[in-house]
């Protein structure tokens, strides 16, 4: 794209400001041309990452479906909020948002209130059981959801009768083993004078736990909190064993079966699947942006799935 | 494996609690209380709930599932009690010998072989490239990682849209096209899966390789270039032997993915169309065990994906270990 107007710019510029180690050998020609390379490449991955956000949107909002090269570009005479009203018929885009919402919402609240009780627990208190739970939450973190996943429906869906409900939804779900397991890292890394002056002064574990762990792990928290939000909102399998009614569930769900089941009734059927896709996708996409410096690329790891 | 476990989660000694100073006083003068639940049994209360729900959720169900995967288990209405007779290995049989089952293993194998060196490469290479960049940094960061964080159902609604026969990809290339168009193509299911399940999470891996590039010393890449290597040499030299921890989780991840796939078959390539051709153990999972209501096979293609996962793991585990001596 704009790839070599940047690097006309960079050429004249000092080396000093390089935030990172780099090979000093080559000068003049050669380090002009290798920045050349760098920004190139960065700006081609760019598009490609890019590009198909981009596309959902421009084709989300076209009033008859343009499958050319022509139609990756908005036309004023074909643009349209239709697909839109079309999917919100269909599916009823609130009600879907709404169980996206609760389901998302009920995770958040497990975690934050369980979650945190548990890594406070394993970090700092002296317990029988403490190490067996540690071990216990490591296996979480390692073996795969799909092994529980046909006795976890038999028992949901059959023996309890939780299908089609919000409670059956999130209870695998309900406490994010991946945040207990940062609850505990930020607890362990606290300075244990505080606690011990607490302690001295009569606090009870849990007035310790309100009035100084919490305030000085917020970042955790807030960190926690993203990762286990985009985890629920962008889950499907689980969602979509559990639920069979449209009017319980979420929108990854709902959207999943209208396109597998849309036909070419409707005037655009590309652009009514790609709208529900953006409104699916702009919560987490929102707040990813926003609160991009929080999202730690090692606490990620197995937090995030769908 | 657990001492190590069991011993890692120490946290810090509170020597001002009373209870602390009891022990430190001696084990005989330790109470019955403290010896039965610890010296804080308040952490009991604290961690029971997450307790509670590891044993619910996780436990007593990966246990369930071994039981139905060794006995002949069939839906009933709920409160009905009927009989699960024990078969043996008689599910495992049937699953190991089923070949629907094997090509579903065997596609979990074509996504590693494209996923994992794709992975690798434009990850390692983005991230040293990110790592020299002077401008627009946070905005390639953010543009990366943005599928990451983005449903599997939106981007595959895209893609499904991109690769149609008459969508904007072939309209692209034009007589180049596969025919039949990708998705629908038994050649090129299985690998467009690999190919967007590698576009989503390369930004995890990119991030997670600019971070271990913080990690390599410095004096390494000058003692490189002192000893006259050129820029691709050091990067071979220097770079990629830095970074080895981070490519040993690039696999380790990308095994767990692959035997996780379901949405993107489901979706993607219409429930691991055409005719079978990127089929997965989790698809056939549901497949089996809700749609045709048959839980003791799909109960035992679980464990067997599980027990293949944990011995992949520990391969790799040990050959990293041993290539870092």
């Amino acid at each position: 794209m704009t790839a070599p107007r940047t690097q006309e710019g960079h050429g004249s510029e000092q080396d000093t400001d390089r935030p990172v180690p780099v090979v000093v050998a080559a000068v003049g020609q050669g380090q002009r041309w290798r920045r050349f390379l760098v920004m190139g490449a960065l700006f081609t991955g760019a598009v490609v990452f890019l590009f198909p956000f981009y596309y959902m949107v421009v084709a989300s909002l076209q009033l008859s479906p343009n499958l050319t090269v022509g139609g990756a570009f908005p036309r004023p005479g074909n643009l349209t909020v239709d697909n839109y009203i079309q999917i919100n018929a269909s599916l009823n885009l609130w009600q879907s948002l709404l169980n996206s919402g609760i389901f998302t919402g009920g995770v958040l609240l497990g975690t934050v209130v369980f979650g945190v009780l548990g890594g406070y627990a394993l970090a700092m208190l002296h317990f029988r059981g403490r190490g067996v739970l540690f071990s216990a939450m490591l296996l979480v973190l390692v073996v795969p959801f799909q092994l529980s996943m046909i006795p976890l429906y038999v028992l949901i869906a059959r023996d309890y009768g939780l299908g089609d409900t919000y409670l059956g939804m999130i209870l695998p779900f309900a406490i994010n083993s991946t945040a207990v397991f940062i609850f505990r890292q930020y607890f362990l890394q606290l300075p244990s004078e505080l606690f011990d002056a607490a302690r001295i002064d009569g606090a009870s574990e849990l007035r310790t736990l309100w009035s100084i762990a919490l305030p000085l792990v917020r970042p955790a928290l807030l960190t926690a909190v993203l990762l286990t939000f985009i985890g629920p909102w962008n889950e499907f399998l689980w969602p979509f064993l559990i639920t069979k009614q449209q009017a319980k569930q979420p929108l990854a769900v709902s959207l999943a079966n209208y396109i597998s089941t849309v036909q070419a009734s409707t005037a655009n059927p590309y652009g009514s699947i790609l709208a529900g896709a953006v409104v699916l996708a702009v919560p987490a996409v929102a707040l990813f942006l926003i609160f991009q410096r929080h999202f730690v690329s090692t606490d990620l790891g197995s937090g995030v799935k769908g | 494996m657990t001492t190590s476990a069991t011993r890692s989660p120490v946290p810090r000694d509170h020597p001002a609690s009373p209870a602390a100073r009891g022990a430190d006083g001696g084990r005989h003068r330790t109470s019955l209380f403290t010896r039965l639940f610890g010296r804080q049994p308040i952490g009991i209360l604290l961690a029971a709930p997450y307790a509670v729900f590891i044993a619910v959720i996780f436990a007593f169900p990966i246990g369930f599932a071994v039981y139905m995967s060794f006995t002949d288990y069939y839906f009933t209405a709920p409160g009905v009690t009927v009989p699960h007779p024990f078969v043996g290995l008689d599910n495992y049989k049937t699953v190991l010998t089923d070949p629907a089952v094997l090509a579903s293993f065997g596609h979990i194998g074509i996504f590693l072989i494209l996923n994992v060196p794709l992975t690798v490469a434009l990850s390692l290479g983005l991230a040293v490239a990110l790592n020299r960049a002077v401008h627009f940094r946070t905005f390639f960061r953010a543009a990366y990682y943005v599928p990451y964080v983005t449903a599997s159902v939106a981007v595959v609604a895209v893609w499904l849209v991109l690769f149609r026969s008459d969508g904007l990809v072939n309209q692209i290339l034009g007589p180049l096209a596969p025919d039949p168009s990708w998705l629908v193509n038994s050649t090129w299911a299985m690998p467009m899966i690999a190919l967007f399940v590698t576009w989503k999470q390369l930004g995890f891996f990119i991030l997670l390789y600019l971070a271990a590039l913080q990690n390599v010393p410095k004096e390494l890449y000058e003692s490189a270039s002192v000893d006259g290597a050129g820029a691709w040499r050091s990067f071979r030299s220097v770079t990629v032997p830095g970074v080895r921890q981070a490519t040993a989780l690039v696999l380790l991840l990308a095994i767990v993915t692959g035997a996780n796939l379901f949405t993107e078959p489901y979706l993607l390539t219409g429930g691991g169309g055409p005719d079978g051709a990127s089929t997965t153990p989790v698809l056939l999972m549901y497949q089996q065990g809700i749609q045709q209501g048959k839980p003791s096979t799909a109960s035992a293609i679980g464990v067997v994906l599980v027990i293949l996962v944990l011995i992949v793991a520990l391969v790799n585990r040990r050959l990293t270990e041993r290539s870092e001596r």
